[in-house]
């Protein structure tokens, strides 16, 4: 998934990363359109295909993601998404059959920060700390080519102080093998240190001046290069993304986040239940709608027992007041 | 000298205490004739020193905003090579004939072409004043900017971004180039569009700017009032930077351009434009001015009207929004230090015209049209505020003859009706007052009567019951009374059966004796609980009955 604002080169960097073209005529609304507009979601499923590995990528777009005037809870409709796919996941995982499951869940956020600004901004603390434990953040600076090299690494380094600051979890590479070679370390050392990725992205390829054909931004001072690994982190962004550690970020997509939200769901199904924890897992084999219905009976007739001690109580409370009421009558009409 | 009287005096502040310069166009009513402002300033110069002076005839009048007669003077057959054009141009000269005002020739050299002379040491003297606001979020390169134009270091440290509203933060510096002081002061936005929520984010600015007009405002109204020395705090450009997407104006961008733009000369800026490339550019600095163009957004426009720098402007207009690049860093070029970004694929360099628009910014701003933008914040924005705010207090230009005198008589009226409502509002509050003791007299009343009919019943019933209780008393007397005679009388039979002889009847007549006696004690708890209010005061119940005391309880 790629959020961030609009003009930040999102849907660039997907062309260049899969080389492909996603976006063909796109339309890009006016700003007077953009004062009210709500966020929407865009989901792009492509099939691509490499020396007979075939991977099914799908692309989820956020336009609109704080364009408007008033920006907040604009990150909602993005959390409910992420819901939606894990309950999806959920379901099909807990019914009978389980052997063609999609897994339309979201394995990475790509998050646009903007290069313009000092930092995080409010509007990027509040998103990234709304989802950070649903999903994988990989924070990305756009536009780098906005930045020198001096203000790139100044920008890094204020971006991972105020992560930290705000207690966001990002997502994490895995720490190497101890018994791995040096420049193995080394390369894994290197690609903690430059995060968040600063990346260039380009839709044009650059004939002239140049050796061989290449992705690249034309500039009258020159040619900004997206596959340089000197002007900016693209390259490392794409082989971490595609060649390294795609697996690892489904594996701590379905390990981590998905069993997160698994155990929030269940526990809030059998919140009211006092069955102990052996009886709950075994609840939890059986099919959902069953799960649904059996807890609630129980609770209906706790409450249902509640509410007759209550009458009970309530009845002898009346019983004693009118005894002593007439005891008094009593003892008046008496005299 | 011509070309540096001529650039001097389109520096040169135009303000109220001064002979404003005149400004002439070649009118097309009149092609031949030529005039030429310099001599005519001298004449109204020496008019108004003199006060006896008048030139006659063949004088042109121009009304200008304050509508006071300027006379001036046309050289008829003498052909001024020079065609001075000034600054400021809000005066049109009308190419008819004034009445009793007629151009002379004159026979030799006065001297009076010296004015502007006098006019620019004046000036110099009196430094300029420019008040420049930045508008644009955190992190655009405003003061970089504001640095890079002024070719020295303004602020401070850069802002953060977690400000919680906008401000506005104003800075004033003096400086001076060659003998001429300029005061200026660099207003910036901190916290501008780093907000969640950003439909409240113009207001600021907004309330900044008209209370700039306010204090100037002010300070005309004043009784005694020091125009000439005030420090002029009106905004006269506002330079909106926009953020280099590439797509279109953000939605932030056009709702505050739109808020400005009649309060302000707005001139849009396209900020850290080395992101963007050529061919992108062309297209953005379109898109942008189609939108603003299409929300009815009234930037400035540099002047065209103006023979000299017309030509200059109309080509700059094209290009807005200017495309800049700020960098205080310098790096070595060639053989040169210059101000350059230096990235790893190339240099930018920010005095190259082919890389941003820099240079193009500077000239306009700076070298070419400041007095101008003086002028339009001035006339145009300031005289808009100043029309709006008084005629919301009430004011009206109703007869154009006698000006200060229609703004006594309006004062005065007004101050009239504010009495004359003051009055009636006293007078209705009195009323009011004197109503509701009414109303509060009469409740009184009706309270103090029901009290008195309460007061009277319950002493009727208090009588009442007194009377049952003494009739129950009698009766009780009359029962003891009969009681006693029974009993002398048993006693006296008694005493005549012992005599008589037999103690039965003697019992029998016990007997009988507490028989009465237990009717009586049985009497008297009935009547006390008929009596009795309460039924459950057991202290009532159970307190031996005495016939003494009934009457307290009863009263009870």
């Amino acid at each position: 998934m790629v959020v961030g604002e609009s003009g930040l080169g999102k849907s660039t960097l997907v062309n260049s990363l899969f080389l492909t073209d996603l976006y063909t005529d796109r339309e890009i609304p006016s700003s007077e359109e953009c004062i009210p507009q709500t966020l929407e979601i865009i989901k792009n499923a492509v099939d691509i295909e490499e020396r007979g590995v075939k991977v099914k990528l799908t692309i989820v777009d956020t336009p609109g993601f704080g364009d408007a005037l008033d920006n907040s809870d604009c990150w909602k409709p993005i959390a409910q998404y992420i819901d939606q796919q894990f309950e999806q996941y959920f379901r099909d995982e807990s019914g009978l059959n389980r052997k063609n499951i999609q897994d339309n869940r979201v394995h990475c956020i790509l998050y646009f920060i903007s290069p313009y600004g000092h930092g995080l901004r409010p509007l990027d603390v509040e998103f990234m700390k709304a989802v950070h434990d649903k999903v994988n953040i990989v924070p990305i600076i756009a536009k780098a080519d906005t930045l020198t090299p001096k203000e790139v690494m100044v920008m890094k380094q204020r971006i991972r102080d105020e992560i930290e600051q705000y207690g966001i979890n990002i997502y994490q590479f895995p720490d190497c093998d101890s018994d791995e070679d040096e420049e193995f370390k080394q390369q894994d050392l290197a690609l903690k240190n430059s995060i968040p990725f600063a990346v260039i992205g380009s839709n044009e390829m650059i004939n002239e001046n140049v050796a061989r054909p290449i992705r690249g931004r034309a500039y009258p001072w020159g040619v900004a290069e997206v596959e340089n690994k000197v002007h900016c982190d693209f390259s490392m962004l794409r082989n971490m993304l595609i060649q390294t550690h795609m697996q690892d970020l489904k594996d701590v997509t379905q390990e981590v986040h998905y069993e997160n939200y698994r155990a929030q769901c269940i526990q809030s199904l059998t919140r009211i239940g006092t069955k102990d924890r052996s009886s709950r897992s075994k609840i939890s084999r059986q099919s959902i709608t069953e799960l649904s219905l059996l807890p609630l009976a129980a609770t209906e007739k706790l409450i249902q027992e509640k509410d007759e001690e209550l009458r009970r109580m309530q009845e002898m409370l009346k019983m004693m007041q009118q005894q002593m009421q007439q005891s008094q009558g009593e003892q008046s009409d008496a005299l | 000298m011509t070309e540096s009287i001529q650039s001097v005096l389109k520096n040169t502040k135009a303000s109220d205490s001064f002979v404003k310069l005149a400004t002439a166009t070649r009118t097309r009513a009149s092609p031949a004739k030529e005039v030429n402002p310099e001599k005519a300033e001298g004449e109204d110069r020496e008019e108004k020193e003199n006060g006896k002076l008048k030139l006659k005839s063949g004088d042109t009048e121009c009304w200008d905003n304050d509508r006071e007669r300027k006379r001036v003077g046309r050289l008829d057959g003498k052909e001024e090579s020079r065609s001075v054009v000034c600054a400021g141009n809000y005066r049109r000269w009308k190419g008819n004939k004034g009445e009793g005002v007629r151009s002379l020739p004159l026979s030799g050299h006065v001297g009076f072409d010296s004015m502007p002379d006098q006019l620019v040491n004046k000036s110099v003297s009196h430094g300029f004043c420019f008040n420049i606001l930045c508008v644009g979020e955190t992190g655009l390169g405003k003061s970089t900017l504001m640095d890079t134009l002024f070719n020295t270091k303004f602020e401070g440290e850069p802002n953060s971004h977690s400000q919680p509203g906008v401000q506005l933060k104003s800075n004033s510096y003096e400086l001076q180039e060659s003998s001429v002081r300029l005061k200026l002061t660099v207003v910036n936005t901190v916290g501008f569009g780093d907000q969640i929520n950003k439909e409240e984010s113009y207001k600021p600015i907004v309330e900044f700017i008209d209370a700039q007009f306010e204090a100037y405002l002010q300070e005309e109204l004043k009784i005694k009032r020091t125009l000439h020395n005030y420090h002029d705090t009106r905004i006269h450009t506002c330079l909106y930077f926009i953020a280099p997407t590439g797509h279109s104006l953000k939605s932030l961008d056009l709702v505050t351009m739109k808020k400005l733009d009649s309060k302000v000369n707005i001139i849009p800026i396209i900020a850290k434009s080395d992101a963007i490339s050529k061919s992108e550019l062309t297209k953005f600095k379109i898109k942008i001015t189609s939108e603003l163009v299409s929300n009815g957004v009234q930037i400035y426009q540099f002047p065209t009207d103006d023979e000299t720098v017309a030509e200059i402007n109309s080509t700059m207009n094209a290009h807005l929004p200017f495309a800049v690049i700020g960098s205080t860093e310098e790096v070595k070029i060639g053989n040169k230090m210059m101000k350059a970004r230096q990235y790893p694929w190339g240099t930018v360099q920010v005095e190259n015209e082919n890389h941003c628009d820099f240079v193009k910014l500077r000239e306009m701003l700076i070298r070419v049209n400041m007095e101008d933008l003086r002028e339009q914040t001035h006339t145009r924005h300031y005289e808009l505020y100043r029309r709006c705010k008084l005629e919301e207090m009430g004011f009206k230009d109703t007869d154009p003859d006698s000006k200060p005198f229609s703004l006594q008589e309006t004062y005065e009226a007004k101050r009239n009706e504010f009495m004359g409502e003051l009055q009636k509002k006293e007078e209705e509050m009195r009323q009011m007052f004197v109503q509701r003791v009414k109303e509060k007299e009469a409740e009184l009343k009706e309270a103090e009567k029901e009290l008195h009919e309460k007061f009277d019943r319950l002493k009727k019933l208090h009588q009442e019951e007194k009377k049952k209780l003494e009739d129950k008393k009698k009766v009780l007397d009359d029962e003891m009374n009969s009681f006693k005679q029974r009993k002398t009388a048993a006693e006296l039979l008694q005493s005549q059966a012992q005599q008589a002889g037999g103690s039965q009847t003697l019992k029998r007549e016990k007997e009988r004796k507490n028989t009465s006696e237990g009717v009586v004690t049985e009497c008297v708890p009935t009547m006390l609980c008929v009596g009795s209010v309460r039924l459950h005061t057991p202290s009532c119940i159970r307190e031996p009955p005495e016939p003494v005391t009934i009457d307290s309880h009863r009263l009870k």
